[in-house]
């Protein structure tokens, strides 16, 4: 397989680059609480702060990551168009809200699980099935931004044959 | 604790709102009646639709009922300073203990065990003669609105499918299934014990608890789990039995996965029986739920203040700097209220409602209670980060720029807005809190000039607008002359001393008005009949305990208001003047804080301290403090 290395170190990030704009922009826009990077940040630090800046980093990791695998699969289809990208895009949305975010609980040292308690302590609110403990239009707002990443993907990724 | 002598029970004749006793497992609640019936239970949380709600519709709603089988007297009690609910019938044959619990256990205790999502027990053993007993169980779906379809499942027990949730009823005696109902017969003899569980998982596969020693276990662990948390209670006066209580209720009604507490634990029990004035309580009201946690706080549950305030920040993300009046527990609107015409309503208290339509209403009062529970938390030595900060600054900004708007006020009439003097009090405390908070370098970014500005300005509008020289009283909106008992605040807020001529003068005029038999009180004159509401009983206590009357005065009147708690120490929103019965949702986490609050003022009266250093002596003494 060739994978076209610039074309995809380029694009990863630029997509992952758009994914987080677009969905920090939801958030203030109060589309939804769902935050990503702010969840991965408060796995390595209880401080509010401190957990924004490094879930950045960790988003745009993750993203550079994820988009390893989309190019995988244009390759392997010989197809890179803004629709596949798309397609990739509205299934990668779909896991995260229907398995990685109810796993969250499970993994994440500072997520409450819907069976907390009576112990208080500070911690993050479980995403509950499709995130919707974030706001009913967190589902949306997912899907939307991870559909406009795999569609930045798909028309800028050149493949090579 | 508050138990009381037994009572003889009718079995013919219908539970009141005082006949119940709370059990929760702090995600959803349930009530039991001192006839051994569970008859208001919502799973999986405290807003879901309920399983049981014999409590609203005797016919039609749900029970799960566990009662002697001839004329009996009842004691109950909670097991030491504890959730778990012990109820002792007493009959010509016998005496049987039902004990009634959802289990809790610490993080670790749950991460050990396998252990069901929700569950009831229900451990009933014979301690004397023989005794026998009746087991029915209905369960509904959607409030009773949906069928329900049972079976019984060999050893595993017994079935129950409503509405796409499964719950497992498991029992050591045998039970019989006849069409939704189960029924059985339990004879004991003295020693001799019967284990009934109700379980039920939302996602997972359900884990269906064994019966027997493991049950008795957990009985124990959550005996233990409450006490352990009780003990921690930084009060040690002489009504610490109904302080306890009452922070034992308010724990029971906070949802743990997230901070959030729930108004009350019912929907549409009414504010007069037979009348229409029937609301959900069940979504956390960030008024009350601010007078709780400063409640929490003032007893030393940290944790509990630093999960509120957490939840806090995260629910009001999606319309900050605006705050809505009522969320649900993850921080979601609360749903549009409808009505559920099927159901028949506590002794014909019609309608029944689901979801609150206050939700839309704009009640500014909010900010202030908002702002004041957070500068407690600071002053008691919690730390703000840096969202928290730009958090209660925005707030500040919304206030300083929206304090003179009409709004519906502390008790959020469905009538037109107007200018109340309480929401104009609060949004004075939230800007007097902000600079007293910025003062002291705890908030940066905080806009002091602005906020210095516009609370003289609420300050010289509340003193010549509220004061109504003719009744010689602030009034409740103004300009007006009526009054409402949140007046006597102004003194808690620091707006007003309580030995001053005017605030004197406003608690004679709301004696005189707003005062009911037995030194109970109304919250205002209302057209439609109504109780004397909880908290302001206890309103009156504190603005007594601190100047406005003598120690003595004070005491008497908490202990007045304490003697219309219930058996097992619990409080509806009102009280029935005339009879003494607990009227609307029940238990009522807003006369809970009351309860704790007026404790806490009468100690520091007593101990001749002020404990709480965030509020200043009166507005007067704020303005020249900051300006020095």
């Amino acid at each position: 397989m060739n994978i076209n290395w610039v074309s995809w170190l380029l694009w990863g990030f630029v997509s992952t680059l758009v994914l987080t704009t677009i969905e920090a922009t939801l958030q203030g826009l109060g589309l939804t609480r769902m935050n990503i990077p702010y969840l991965l940040g408060t796995m390595v630090t209880p401080d509010r702060d401190k957990a924004n800046f490094y879930g950045v980093l960790l988003h745009f990791l993750n993203g550079w990551l994820f988009s390893f695998g989309y190019v995988v699969l244009f390759q392997v289809w010989h197809l890179a168009t803004w629709w596949a990208g798309v397609v990739i895009g509205i299934l990668h949305g779909m896991f995260l809200l229907a398995v990685l975010m109810p796993l969250f609980p499970g993994i994440h040292p500072r997520m409450a699980s819907e069976q907390a308690g009576p112990t208080a302590r500070r911690q993050l609110e479980p995403p509950g099935f499709l995130g919707l403990n974030y706001g009913f239009r967190t589902p949306v707002s997912v899907l939307l931004s991870h559909a406009i990443y795999g569609a930045i993907l798909g028309l800028f990724y050149k493949v090579i044959s | 604790m508050s138990e009381r002598n037994s009572e003889t029970i009718d079995p013919a004749g219908s539970p009141k709102i005082q006949d119940y006793a709370l059990i929760g497992d702090c995600r959803s609640t349930a009530l039991v009646s001192n006839r051994g019936s569970i008859e208001w239970l919502c799973w999986p949380r405290f807003d879901s639709p309920s399983v049981f709600a014999a409590l609203l519709d005797r016919e039609r709603g749900g029970h799960w009922a566990v009662t002697p089988n001839a004329p009996y007297s009842v004691q109950r009690k909670y097991l030491g300073e504890s959730n778990v609910l012990s109820t002792t019938f007493v009959t010509h044959g016998g005496t049987a203990v039902l004990t009634d619990l959802m289990p809790v256990g610490s993080e670790e205790y749950k991460r050990r065990f396998s252990l069901p999502d929700h569950e009831i027990i229900r451990s009933l053993e014979c301690q004397s003669g023989e005794v026998e007993l009746r087991f029915e169980f209905h369960a509904v779906a959607d409030y009773g609105g949906k069928p329900v379809r049972v079976r019984t499942i060999g050893r595993l027990g017994i079935r129950i499918e409503a509405d796409g949730i499964v719950y497992w009823l498991r029992s050591t005696h045998p039970l019989a299934v006849e069409k939704d109902w189960v029924r059985g017969i339990i004879r004991l003899r003295a020693g001799e014990r019967a284990q009934f569980t109700l379980t039920s998982s939302e996602y997972a596969p359900m884990v269906l608890p064994a019966l027997g020693d493991s049950t008795a276990e957990r009985i124990q662990n959550s005996v233990d789990w409450w006490q352990q948390w009780a003990r921690r209670a930084r009060y040690d006066g002489p009504y610490r039995d109904l302080v306890v209580r009452s922070a034992l209720a308010i724990k029971a009604l906070t949802y743990s996965p997230s901070g959030a507490i729930v108004a009350a634990a019912t929907t549409s029990l009414p504010e007069h029986v037979g009348g229409s004035l029937n609301w959900d309580y069940r979504y956390c009201w960030l008024r009350d739920a601010s007078l709780s946690v400063r409640s929490m706080l003032g007893l030393g549950y940290w944790d509990e203040a630093d999960s509120f305030l957490n939840w806090m920040l995260h629910a009001t993300a999606l319309t900050r700097p605006k705050l809505r009046i009522l969320y649900n527990v993850y921080g979601e609107n609360a749903p549009n209220e409808r009505e559920l015409k099927y159901l028949s309503g506590y002794y014909d208290s019609r309608p029944v409602r689901v979801g609150n339509a206050a939700r839309s209403q704009l009640q500014l009062d909010v900010y202030g209670e908002v702002i004041d529970a957070a500068c407690q938390y600071a002053h008691a030595g919690g730390n703000f980060d840096r969202s928290t900060r730009n958090v209660l600054v925005q707030l500040g900004e919304y206030v300083a720029s929206h304090w003179s708007e009409p709004d519906q006020g502390i008790w959020e009439p469905r009538s037109a807005p107007a200018a109340h003097t309480n929401s104009r009090l609060l949004c004075w405390a939230a800007l007097d809190r902000l600079i007293r908070l910025s003062n002291t370098a705890m908030l940066p970014g905080a806009q002091r000039d602005t906020f210095k500005r516009e609370r003289a300005k609420v300050f010289h509008d509340i003193k010549q607008h509220s004061w109504n020289e003719n009744i010689g009283s602030y009034t409740s909106v103004l300009g007006k002359d009526e009054v409402d008992a949140s007046l006597l605040m102004m003194s808690w807020y620091g707006f007003e001393s309580p030995t001053s001529d005017r605030m004197r003068s406003t608690y004679r005029v709301i004696r005189e008005r707003l005062g009911a038999p037995h030194g109970l009180l109304y919250r205002y004159r209302s057209k439609h009949p109504e109780g004397a509401f909880g908290i302001c009983g206890f309103w009156e206590t504190e603005y007594l305990a601190m100047g406005g009357g003598t120690f003595e005065e004070a005491s008497r009147l908490f202990e007045q208001q304490c003697s219309f708690r219930n058996d097992v120490g619990l409080f509806a929103e009102e009280i029935d003047p005339n009879n003494g019965d607990a009227l609307g949702n029940f238990p009522q986490a807003f006369t809970h804080v009351g309860l704790i609050s007026a404790a806490l003022t009468l100690q520091e009266r007593e101990a001749g301290e002020r404990s709480l250093k965030h509020r200043p002596e009166s507005a007067q003494h704020s303005h020249q403090e900051v300006s020095a």
